[in-house]
């Protein structure tokens, strides 16, 4: 008998589903497929039944009818006819211009007290340790209520600004006086600066709804080329210095350049600043910042910059010990060994949390709402769903903007990170 | 992939969870409570005491429908809602019904799927100042900074008053009454601004209330009314004619105190079919016929509770003015009881 038989063929069984290695982990994932889409299915089904039940469909029509509030913070022009829509937007730069600064002071905030913490000297590390575990371990919306509460609380109305005819007659002088040659003011409302301004403005046009000034974009692109000029400028130096051994002196012939041609511009349009001036009830012209704003962006950077100061710390901490005393063994002083030799190291240990850290600040701009800071939560969210009584639509569109929000920053940072991580060759 | 979904939602009818509940009336029944949206806090409307006892002029109105539906006027549980959160509460099922200063208007009756049964206080939008301000007129608010209650109709007010007058204006909005008073005592705005009732029952509560005053301008209309969900006719039906009830009570002379007497005695057919000794008025509406004696004997009729919570003889001291009887020459007409 030459033949053999063949090696009987498996057949599939059902059991083996569950019992065979190699279909077991299937299973498991369509198990855990259906139930998901189960579950997302069952939720908006429900939604949507309960919606009908009252009565209510999703519809987003109403970002497009009146708005009919006001809003005191406004980057683009808004009034009470314009639409939901535009109210939303200004709520977004409103919540953008507080993350935006937020980030950068507590980014400065951050790196100084991480590194000071890690001070000789004792009693600036332990200071910088009582301010970290004090901000860390309070909650942040206390920070912003006492922040708001302190400046508006201790600063005075402005009718205390006012100099009546009766008290120059008497010689009294006003019960508070603004700061730095009477133009700075800050009253109990918020603080009023100066704002530049042209006696001959060059106009400007509208573009999707945000106003452009002309000189504006004049000064920026004129800025923009005097720095590529003197930016040439230096580089001649260099490579004259390469050349000669002998680098000439460039750096007042730099500030001409990029200072010059601006300034020019500027003086020939009529460059001037328009102080703050007590009329009627408040402070008129410069520009006001309301408190809700100055006290939300301190407790915001306070509060972040005392985590980004532990990730600074554990940054620094990370580099090892030989790297700092090879360099003071090379004769480099320790504020540019940081600079210069631990602190570039580090950054590819402190980027990743601090990503992190910045998207919490974006999103905590929302308790701005506690003091009354108008930002998309408090427009979008607040204003115009309780007006319109579009609560699903409102959220929805919320939470979608800040995810955009959030995955943007961070596919920002993430960029920049993959640009300082240590290079694998 | 296709198939998952359509079993998803073919699973999903199945379950259907938090939805399609009973009436109002019998969940309130089974519940053995009534639960009352009421403010954060306004004084001679509703607020608690530090025993969270809650008084008011609001509050009394849902007692009266606690004692006409359960029996019982302390069966009245108060959830305390902010401007923002109120609609969304009643909406959601959290509360049965909402007594606390909501204006009655058209997008909220139609587009937020709500139904104003009736309206307990005729109210309109004012401004209070500090008096050493020199305003005599709300005219002269230009430039002013002013403090609104956020989600409330003052706000769309305020804005059409300041356009139409062409003067200008900073708002600062306000989650609700306390944190309004706070910067509005620390100066942080120059004019507070909601329905004069609430700056009445504001202004008594400052610690000098004559240092302010309230500017003459009544600028809108501000009904105020029991608010209950879109579709629950029956349970709408209790609420209105509880409301209807006090104020036939009062016109018909029938109090707190002698409604066990009125009932014995009275001879005026429409008293006897209110207080439930004539017909079966109560039994109409799902509750028994002692109801709305029930609701009367609470706290009153509704000069009563309005004279005990905001009347002149209060530190809040409202005129009677729109909120009169129609015989007395104000808006407040019950129909009948027939």
């Amino acid at each position: 008998m030459a033949y053999v038989a063949d090696a009987p063929k498996e057949t599939f069984r059902l059991s083996m589903l569950i019992y065979d290695t190699r279909y077991r982990s299937i299973t498991i994932q369509v198990i855990v497929l259906i139930l998901a889409l189960l579950f997302v299915g069952w939720l908006a089904d429900n939604t949507i039944k309960n919606l009908a039940a009252k009565d209510k469909d999703i519809n987003f029509s109403f970002l497009w009818n009146r708005a009919g509030y006001d809003i005191g913070q406004q980057l683009i022009p808004y009034t009470n006819d314009s639409t939901h829509s535009r109210a939303a937007v200004v709520g977004l730069l409103n919540t953008l211009v507080v993350a935006f600064f937020g980030c950068i002071f507590a980014t400065i905030l951050g790196v100084f007290a991480g590194v000071l913490r890690l001070s000789n000297n004792w009693v600036v590390s332990r200071i910088m340790t009582v301010y970290v575990e004090t901000f860390r371990n309070v909650p942040l919306l206390l920070w912003i209520i006492l922040s708001f509460t302190i400046l508006s609380e201790v600063t005075s109305p402005p009718n205390a600004f006012r100099l009546t005819d009766e008290m120059i007659a008497s010689g009294q002088e006003p019960a508070a006086s603004m700061l730095f040659n009477d133009s700075v003011a800050i009253t109990n409302r918020g603080t009023d600066i100066p704002w530049p301004l042209l006696e001959r403005p060059m106009g400007g046009a509208e573009f999707a709804g945000v106003p452009i000034n002309f000189a504006v974009v004049i000064s920026l692109l004129l800025l923009a080329a005097s720095v590529y000029v003197a930016r040439r400028n230096s580089q001649r130096a260099r490579k004259t210095q390469e050349e000669t051994g002998e680098r000439p002196v460039v750096w007042w012939q730099n500030l001409l350049v990029v200072v010059l041609p601006v300034a020019a511009f500027l003086a020939w349009r009529g460059f001037h600043l328009e102080y703050p001036e007590l009329k009627g009830f408040n402070f008129r012209g410069g520009l006001s910042i309301a408190h809700s704003f100055t006290a939300l962006l301190i407790a915001l950077s306070l509060y972040t910059g005392a985590f980004i100061a532990e990730a600074v710390r554990a940054g620094i901490l990370a580099i090892s010990k030989g790297q700092t005393e090879a360099a003071y063994a090379l004769g480099i002083r320790p504020g540019r060994t940081m600079r210069l030799v631990v602190l570039p190291q580090a950054l590819r240990v402190i980027i990743p949390p601090l990503i992190s850290q910045y998207l919490n600040l974006t999103k905590n701009t929302t308790l701005g709402m506690a003091i009354s800071y108008l930002d998309l939560k408090g427009t979008l969210g607040g204003i115009t769903l309780n007006q319109t009584g579009r609560e699903l639509e409102c959220m929805m569109l919320m939470m979608g903007i800040y995810l955009i929000l959030s995955l943007i920053i961070s596919s920002v940072m993430n960029a920049f990170n993959a640009a300082v991580k240590l290079k694998e060759r | 992939m296709k198939k998952s979904v359509f079993l998803g939602t073919l699973a999903a009818s199945a379950l259907m969870a938090g939805f399609a509940s009973a009436g109002t009336l019998d969940d309130v029944k089974a519940r053995g409570e009534l639960i009352c949206g009421s403010n954060t806090g306004l004084t001679g409307f509703g607020a608690p005491d530090a025993n969270n006892n809650w008084t008011g002029f609001d509050v009394d109105l849902c007692r009266a429908l606690g004692a006409a539906v359960l029996g019982d006027p302390s069966k009245v549980k108060f959830v305390p809602t902010t401007g923002e959160t109120r609609f969304t509460a009643l909406a959601s099922g959290e509360v049965d019904l909402l007594v606390r200063n909501s204006t009655w208007t058209y997008s909220r009756d139609t587009d937020l799927k709500l139904d104003f049964v009736g309206v307990n206080y005729y109210d309109g939008q004012g401004f209070m100042v500090k008096k050493d301000l020199g305003i005599l007129s709300a005219k002269e608010l230009d430039g002013a900074t002013v403090c609104i209650q956020t989600g409330t109709t003052t706000e769309l007010n305020l804005a059409d008053f300041f356009k139409s007058n062409n003067i200008s204006y900073t708002p600062v909005t306000v989650a609700d009454d306390a944190e309004a008073q706070r910067q509005y005592m620390a100066g942080a705005c120059d004019a507070f601004t909601t329905d004069a009732s609430g700056l009445a029952a504001t202004r008594a509560t400052l610690p000098d209330p004559d240092n302010h005053i309230i500017l003459p301008e009544i600028i809108s209309k501000e009904p105020l009314g029991p608010v209950v969900r879109h579709g629950d006719n029956q349970w709408g039906d209790i609420v209105r004619w509880t409301l209807n009830a006090l104020l036939t009570a009062e016109e018909k002379g029938v109090t707190k105190a002698n409604a066990e007497e009125m009932a014995a005695s009275s001879t005026d057919p429409e008293v006897r079919r209110l207080l439930g000794v004539e017909g079966d008025m109560g039994t109409m509406t799902g509750l028994d016929k002692d109801a709305f004696k029930r609701a009367i004997m609470a706290n009153g009729n509704y000069g009563e509770i309005f004279a005990a919570n905001i009347g002149e003889s209060t530190p809040i001291g409202l005129a009677r003015g729109l909120n009169e009887l129609w015989i007395n020459g104000g808006l407040q007409y019950s129909p009948p009881f027939r």
